[in-house]
């Protein structure tokens, strides 16, 4: 089954440029994707567009059955349930422990005390941060960090799985970590993970599914794809 | 079960931001202060003017004085062109003999004095006492009284009272300009408190976001922050209100300048003031802050 359905979407900043021509893509439920590219190819756009950051200028996105370009900004909050989205720059909260910024996701969207730490204390043992938990992030490595946020991004049960060049910041070892928990995730939880990333040997590693995407154009889409320079 | 939740915890983080935010929330707190107790003096200034107003009112009466040789038929006339007459709410008549008898119980001295004239040579008229529905237009009505047939001398309060009303109702409304144009002050310095503390959360809010806390929760802190502001900024003018209205009712024995002019009782009048306030204290907030919220969280 489809998780996500992307028709004929286009998309058209103010300033002018276009970021995504005329894509069309089918993502099945619980599927690894990388979606690899250049700078200006439009991999972040695309992601963003999954969460409803931005809006298609075209074209429909349909994910887990919500018509994402349709969705009103008061709705939007209906579609970031059902997902989790990881970032290049963890966004964690500073001022809260290592618990407290995973539990804050339950929080605010109203879950019960008891319920709540059950949950963030198995996110927290997935990403392997259990001995952690009352630490704040500045006490982290970034890597730590990362999988505080990817705990964060999985203690809701989201069906997918967003993470928008979540090694960027991290030498190739913790990348690879990062790399080991989100494969577990996937395999455990049955969760679709969709990654951009320009990191070379990560997707080459991986063996997955790969997007390539150029100057907005859908180059193609393989399984178990490499990452090849000539397409980008 | 879920909606207590969110509550509390809106209600925790608007305590804590007022406090990680105290100058300006303070300030915030002390412009509300001073436009309540602005907004307390007018309340219970109008609300006396309009009693003074009132009882004023009450006691006015159009007394219609006859012809000294009005005839049994003639006050018959007089009475049934009376009942034609509009704005009259109901008259009572008084013969020369009652009259008299009246004056000379209230004095000695006009006891002696009549006592000597006989029934024809009486200076006393026959009167009619008369109410009207509408006090503003007693000079109509006075005037269309005056042309009825026999009728010699009308009289009513004008004057003095006219001019007190009109003064009253002219520092009322000056009053009220004044307290409007602080109310909007004081919305606009909350505006800025509360457009603060959202751009002290901005990192807080975008997280709440993307993981899918909805509009409502995130904006209830922030309206719950104003409200409390207004809560806080009308403790102090209560007090004023209750105490400041006790100590002036006392000092004035219950009514200014005259006895014409009494006040208003301070039980319940100051606990309904009171209300007023608060009530007012929390809008204010509650305006300024929805404002901001929909100004500075284009969410």
């Amino acid at each position: 089954m489809d998780l996500i359905r992307i028709k004929n979407v286009e998309k058209k900043y103010r300033n002018g440029v276009t970021a995504i021509y005329d894509l069309n893509l089918a993502i099945k439920k619980g599927s690894f994707v990388f979606v690899i590219g250049g700078s200006g190819s439009g991999k972040s756009t695309l992601i963003k567009m999954l969460y409803r950051e931005e809006k298609p200028t075209k074209g429909q996105i349909i994910v887990g059955g919500l018509d994402v370009a349709k969705l009103r900004n008061k709705k939007v909050y209906k579609l970031r349930r059902k997902l989790g989205i990881v970032f290049q720059d963890y966004r964690l909260l500073p001022k809260l422990t290592v618990y407290e910024n995973v539990a804050f996701a339950m929080e605010v969207i109203g879950a019960k005390k008891d319920i709540t730490r059950i949950k963030v204390l198995k996110a927290l043992e997935e990403v392997g941060l259990k001995n952690k938990v009352h630490n704040y992030p500045d006490q982290l490595s970034g890597g730590e960090q990362q999988r505080v946020a990817i705990a964060r991004a999985i203690v809701n049960d989201p069906k997918l799985l967003l993470c928008d060049e979540p090694t960027g910041n991290l030498d190739p070892e913790r990348s690879m970590e990062i790399m080991k928990v989100l494969e577990d995730i996937n395999k455990s939880r049955g969760t679709t993970i969709i990654m951009a990333t320009h990191d070379k040997d990560i997707v080459n590693k991986m063996k997955k599914q790969v997007i390539t995407l150029k100057d907005g154009h859908l180059v193609n889409f393989k399984q178990k794809g490499t990452y090849d320079n000539e397409a980008v | 079960m879920k909606l207590f939740r969110m509550l509390g915890r809106s209600i925790r983080d608007s305590f804590k931001s007022v406090i990680r935010n105290f100058s300006l929330s303070l300030a915030s707190i002390s412009c509300i202060t001073i436009t309540l107790i602005i907004v307390a003096i007018a309340i219970m200034a109008s609300f006396n003017v309009q009693n003074f107003t009132k009882e004023i009112e009450k006691d006015l009466t159009i007394v219609v004085f006859l012809d000294t040789d009005a005839t049994e038929e003639d006050i018959e006339e007089v009475k049934s062109a009376l009942d034609k007459t509009s704005n009259i709410d109901k008259y009572d008549f008084q013969s020369k003999q009652e009259v008299k008898e009246q004056m000379q119980k209230e004095s000695e001295v006009f006891n002696t004095v009549l006592e000597g004239w006989n029934e024809d040579e009486s200076p006393l008229k026959d009167t009619f006492q008369v109410k009207v529905k509408n006090v503003e237009k007693i000079a109509r009505t006075a005037d269309n009284i005056k042309k009825i047939d026999k009728v010699s001398v009308v009289r009513y309060g004008e004057g003095m009272v006219d001019k007190l009303i009109s003064a009253f109702s002219s520092v009322e409304k000056v009053t009220y300009g004044v307290v409007i144009a602080l109310v909007i002050v004081t919305v606009f310095l909350i505006i800025n408190t509360i457009k603060l503390t959202i751009s002290a959360r901005k990192r807080e809010i975008s997280i709440m976001r993307l993981v899918g806390a909805s509009n409502f929760t995130i904006k209830t802190p922030f309206i719950i922050e104003g409200m409390i502001l207004g809560l806080l900024g009308s403790v102090i003018p209560v007090i004023f209100t209750t105490y400041g209205y006790l100590a002036f009712y006392k000092h004035f024995d219950g009514y200014l300048f005259s006895e014409l002019i009494q006040l208003i009782k301070p039980e319940p009048f100051i606990y309904s003031t009171s209300i007023i306030v608060i009530i007012i204290g929390i809008l204010v907030g509650m305006v300024g802050s929805a404002s901001a919220v929909r100004k500075y969280l284009k969410i």
